[in-house]
């Protein structure tokens, strides 16, 4: 049911862990709900680069796959280059999801979202006209299934 | 290096075995005929039928004409439901069941609701069982049917079917059981048990899928459920399908002859691998009754992970088991008994079932053990969850 990128994505999930010294961390997800991910970055404060990244994920198989491509599409992207990685671009980087997984890639695009709201909290700059949203995506993560059947 | 898999996942289905598929190999092509005709094709046909629901009756202490073949568990269990459900209208619309039902079951209740019928869903307590007392509250003189499973799909839990049966044979309410689970693990006598309708599934106890029993009490009333032809005498139309009814006979012989012996070894097997499991590895929890569970059923809870992550990674190992978590049943929510015996959410997402077979060793164990430890921990290593725990 999965693609072989996801399965080696899952199998071999890439920037797994955490960043000491972070400057942006988001999560997004429930623990009811099956899937939560949690990831880091450090973003250069000049260049806006995102310089490093590594996330934690719990749930399925195509969760973590899409936490793991997410973390490898923004890797040395820049914030604004990074806003515009949706998740249908995530799930074709995979080779496709099963439309009951297409939630999870949604996943990975808020929490990107999420981590770069962080960011300009953090500076004390309100990120919603930035990043679209004040970054509580735990909240907003609401699109899990019904849209899909 | 290829290592052999490991199949652990006999609750979904078993291989068939060898002696069923030798028995059954004559009613495709040679004694292809339809039971009801009259020349010679046709008797050998009928013949085979009627050994086999002999085999049926005999396992399960009915009498042969109380045995009725289907197409499936599903088949049995929404045929005994409705069948009765409608036969009984005149006396009343109330249906008993319970929450932790298989979904042939409950999703049957659930249609019969839309269609006038009013279903009380019994709760259970932290082992899934179901207490006759509350059966026995629940009646009331509207109530035409209770129907509840033997054991339990999922968790393995053993339900006191011989005490309910007790209660609704007082009360005078028709009484069924799904016991798709638990043929050819435990005693199925249904005079002990005090039931009236009796469902299973051939594929089971390794015989072959698409194969199913009905076991309707004499004097039960019960509509056909799929009609047509006089087959199964009025109550069940269709050709027979002679072969997979030979299977099933054949299969259920085997399992109930041969079954004091095999539980016992599934037993050393569950235990040692629910024992080795909870100690060696924290954060786990084991779902369903200790004991009053079915012989190679352990459903255990790892904190902190997902379920299907969990399968993924045994599979690439080797190793085939089954989850309740939502991202396998294909559902958003994790396991309806799971959260009927009280887990929450995310520890119901994190849960494993291993069932044991006739196949597995002690060796399996171990390796399933030792794979799981290595599993769970890198799992757990990736989850946020985990992380907030280990921070404290």
């Amino acid at each position: 049911m999965y693609s072989e990128k996801v399965m080696d994505h899952f199998s071999n999930p890439r920037n797994v862990g955490e960043i000491e010294d972070a400057n942006a961390v988001g999560q997004v997800g429930n623990p009811k709900c099956g899937d939560i991910m949690k990831i880091y970055m450090k973003i250069n404060d000049e260049t806006k680069q995102i310089e490093e990244v590594k996330f934690k994920t719990f749930g399925c198989g195509a969760a973590v796959a899409t936490s793991s491509m997410a973390t490898e599409m923004v890797k040395g992207k820049t914030i604004d280059e990074a806003l515009e990685i949706t998740n249908v671009a995530v799930a074709e980087a995979l080779d496709g999801l099963p439309p009951v997984k297409m939630h999870c890639s949604n996943l990975a695009q808020e929490a990107i979202h999420s981590a770069i709201a962080d960011y300009y909290n953090r500076k004390g700059i309100d990120p919603t006209h930035i990043v679209g949203c004040n970054g509580d995506c735990a909240c907003c993560h609401h699109d899990h299934g019904e849209s899909e059947e | 290096m290829e290592t052999k898999r490991i199949y652990v996942d006999h609750a979904a289905t078993t291989p068939m075995r060898r002696e069923v598929l030798d028995a059954m190999l004559p009613y495709f092509s040679e004694n292809f005929g339809n039971a009801s005709t009259v020349y010679a094709e046709g008797r050998e046909a009928k013949k085979a039928v009627s050994e086999a629901r002999d085999a049926v009756a005999k396992a399960i202490g009915a009498n042969t004409d109380e045995i009725f073949f289907t197409g499936s568990g599903t088949e049995a269990d929404n045929w005994a439901i409705r069948g009765v459900a409608f036969a009984n209208r005149a006396k009343g619309n109330h249906i008993i069941t319970s929450a932790v039902e298989h979904h042939a079951v409950l999703h049957t209740c659930q249609t019969l609701e839309k269609e006038g019928f009013e279903v009380t869903y019994l709760p259970v307590d932290e082992f899934g069982m179901v207490s006759p007392e509350d059966v026995k509250n629940a009646i009331c003189d509207r109530t035409i049917l209770v129907t509840i499973m033997t054991a339990n799909n999922e968790i393995g839990t053993v339900m006191p079917i011989e005490e309910i049966g007790k209660i609704t044979r007082e009360k005078g309410v028709i009484f069924h059981t799904d016991a798709v689970q638990a043929i050819g693990m435990m005693e199925i006598d249904v005079n002990k048990m005090n039931v009236d309708l009796l469902s299973m599934t051939g594929h089971k106890f390794y015989g072959p899928k698409g194969s199913g029993a009905l076991y309707v009490k004499k004097g039960i009333k019960i509509l056909p459920f799929i009609t047509g032809g006089a087959q199964e005498r009025n109550k069940r139309a269709g050709t027979e399908n002679v072969a997979s009814i030979v299977g099933l006979g054949k299969a259920i012989s085997l399992a109930t002859s041969e079954m004091g012996e095999k539980a016992e070894k599934l037993k050393a097997l569950r235990d040692r691998f629910i024992d080795r499991v909870l100690e060696e590895i924290p954060y786990t929890r084991l779902n369903g009754h200790k004991t009053k569970r079915l012989a190679g059923n352990a459903n255990i809870s790892f904190e902190f992970i997902e379920g299907e992550s969990l399968l993924l990674m045994l599979d690439m190992q080797g190793i085939s088991a089954s989850s309740g978590s939502a991202c396998t049943s294909g559902s958003l929510d994790p396991s309806h008994v799971l959260l009927a015996i009280g887990l929450k959410h995310e520890v119901a997402h994190g849960s494993l079932r291993v069932s044991f077979g006739e196949s597995n060793t002690m060796e399996d164990v171990d390796r399933i053990v030792d794979s799981l430890k290595t599993i769970v921990s890198r799992l757990r290593e990736m989850s946020p969850l985990y992380e907030a725990v280990k921070n404290k």
